[in-house]
């Protein structure tokens, strides 16, 4: 296969006779150089009545490789297609030992076409099965983490401190600058936005309504909610996947430890003990934020501003938040465990599940809340 | 501790991975499961280990059935010890951490004890003074023979090998064949090592079993070299066990 100094053309000569159609190739059959369609030799057998051969021979080609491959491919297809024999012994013998190569038999299961209509039947069943294969997985998911939460209650089960210390520390603290900068940010947009409003009505002084109540009932949660999914959900997930990709979780299960006790649980407990106090930091940060954009931009003083902010917000609506915090925690570590311990044995699988843990997490959020506003509004809480 | 399967089949689907696997391992034997890639080795490994479970077949580990729902399940499982093919160490954890879980989880000691004994698991590897170091900070051998030091940690009756010689270099490779035969001497282990690697396969295997990739099924459970001598060794297992050299030379 090696190539000749100056790239000549690859050209092709057809000649039809009573049965056989004569393809002869000549020149530089490589994939860089110029090389003659394949059209002059399915019009001439388009034309050819009594085909049952096609003669590939190559006394002239210089050099070839994948070029000479596809060229040689296309023979076979239209020889297959007219149901005629292909014959390539006059080729060089190198040129036929890649001809051969690409022609390794094809394993009868994938000989197996399916028609449109069994395609689509099939698509919509996997998808079926699919999608019943994961709902199931995750009830035995949640079955599981049912039974060893409730043998930890019983005093059965046992939690390591270590691991739950390790976990409370990357939930908790190490999110502490990211929850306070995007709290800050969201209590001085509602304040600003809610100033530059109220002002036209002289009713400034009700921006911290607008804050406190905006914060605690929805936002506050919602933002921690979001930030944790992003931040830990998508940590979680990723480490868990690691650690079934490398065989650190079959280690586990060889020594008939549970994941779920060893590394589920931690997280778990670590994120529903974490996440009310990151929802009760946000809400301090958030209005802090509200009260800079008052005080700044409006004529409301700070003693004002936290006068009006304990007349309208109540105990309550804290307590809801903090509520629904706790709910979006258990959401966030669910979906990141879940993803990653379900994950697959490639690296890609990893990205996968982290993305996936996000996107699940984010979305069940803001299902839940709209939900949580909803009953929340019937009980008139 | 012996180890009996019988009808041992696996398939998903059509796609089927083994098929009708019988064969026994006596105690104290080093049996070597071998075949050429894609043959089912690591699948039947996971399987003796209760990591995938069978469509049919029974593994029975002393007489007593190996099934999640049998009774002894927890303790036969307790009573083995798995090196996987990248060590699989826990890489959060220290590799005196990471011999010292299972002590931990299984056994009463105090932690002094426990510390006493990790040392000790850690020298018969080879790796005194590395207890302190995290799993990412070793070579690849170092962390199959830290895995292995984990592997031995509650003492098991069977030792389970999947591809310890992979990414290895010949001689750590060689080192980890002489570790696998001195831990049966000195523990007088049962040993099971999945591998295609023919220098291990030959200095380390009482008896090895050949899967064949095609029918999915156990040709031979025979010792290797016994196998060579022999007139009736099968040509797809001449091939494997000469690198083909023999059938090349005909």
């Amino acid at each position: 296969m090696g190539k000749s100094a100056t790239i000549k053309e690859g050209t092709v000569t057809v000649q039809v006779d009573a049965v056989s159609l004569s393809v002869e190739l000549a020149g530089d059959w490589t994939v860089d150089a110029k090389r003659a369609g394949f059209d002059c030799v399915e019009t001439a057998a388009r034309k050819a009545t009594n085909l049952a051969k096609i003669r590939v021979s190559g006394n002239e080609l210089s050099s070839w490789d994948a070029g000479l491959l596809i060229f040689l491919l296309k023979c076979r297809s239209l020889a297959s297609a007219a149901g005629v024999e292909l014959d390539v012994s006059e080729l060089p013998k190198g040129a036929q030992r890649l001809f051969k190569l690409s022609s390794s038999p094809v394993d009868a299961e994938s000989k197996v076409e399916a028609t449109d209509q069994e395609e689509f039947f099939g698509v919509i069943g996997g998808w079926f099965l699919e999608a019943t294969d994961c709902l199931l997985s995750f009830w035995r998911f949640l079955g599981e983490l049912t039974v060893h939460c409730l043998e930890l209650v019983a005093g059965r089960g046992c939690l390591r401190r270590k691991d739950l210390l390790v976990q409370l520390d990357a939930v908790g603290p190490r999110a502490v600058p990211i929850v306070c900068l995007l709290s800050f940010l969201t209590g001085l947009i509602i304040a600003f936005i809610g100033v530059l409003q109220l002002k036209k009505f002289a009713a400034d002084i009700y921006v911290a309504d607008l804050v406190g109540l905006a914060l605690t009932r929805e936002l506050g949660a919602l933002m921690v909610g979001i930030i944790l999914a992003g931040r830990t959900g998508a940590a979680f997930a990723a480490q868990l996947g690691s650690m079934r990709v490398n065989e650190e979780i079959d280690a586990l299960e060889s020594f008939g430890i549970s994941p779920m006790q060893f590394l589920v649980l931690p997280r778990v407990f670590a994120l529903i003990l974490m996440i009310p106090l990151l929802y009760a930091f946000a809400i301090l940060v958030g209005i802090l934020g509200g009260l800079l954009v008052s005080t700044s931009v409006s004529n409301v003083t700070a003693l004002q501003f936290f006068v009006q902010l304990e007349t309208a917000v109540g105990l309550n609506d804290f307590l809801g938040g903090l509520f629904k915090s706790v709910v979006f925690g258990c959401i966030i570590a669910l979906a990141g465990c879940y993803r990653g311990l379900n994950c697959g044995k490639d690296a890609t699988a990893v990205g996968q599940a982290a993305t996936s843990a996000v996107v699940t997490a984010i979305t069940w959020i803001v299902i839940s809340d709209a939900v949580f506003a909803v009953i929340f509004n019937m009980i008139g809480f | 501790m012996q180890i009996k399967v019988e009808g041992l089949t696996m398939q998903y689907g059509s796609f089927v991975v083994m098929r009708d696997l019988n064969f026994e391992i006596t105690s104290g034997e080093i049996k070597v499961i071998m075949g050429v890639s894609g043959c089912g080795k690591s699948t039947l490994l996971k399987h003796l280990i209760g990591l995938e479970r069978s469509n049919e077949g029974t593994i029975q580990y002393e007489g007593a059935l190996f099934s999640p729902d049998a009774p002894d399940y927890a303790a036969i499982r307790r009573s083995f010890g798995v090196l996987f093919q990248s060590g699989a160490l826990w890489s959060s954890m220290t590799l005196a951490e990471n011999v010292a879980l299972p002590l931990e989880q299984y056994t009463d000691l105090s932690a002094t004890d426990i510390r006493e004994l990790v040392d000790y698991k850690l020298s018969l590897v080879g790796l005194s003074g590395a207890g302190h170091r995290y799993p990412n900070e070793l070579s690849g051998g170092m962390r199959k023979r830290a895995g292995l030091a984990r592997a031995i940690a509650l003492d098991p009756k069977v030792l389970f090998f999947d591809e310890p010689s992979a990414g290895l270099d010949p001689l750590s490779s060689r080192r980890l064949d002489d570790l696998i035969l001195h831990l049966r001497e000195v523990l007088g282990t049962t040993i099971v090592v999945v591998t295609h690697e023919l220098a291990s396969i030959f200095a380390i295997a009482d008896k090895a079993l050949y899967l064949d990739v095609e029918t999915k099924r156990l040709l031979c459970d025979a010792n290797p070299n016994a196998l060579l001598e022999s007139d009736d060794c099968a040509p797809v297992i001449r091939d494997f066990l000469t690198r083909g050299e023999e059938s090349q030379h005909n």
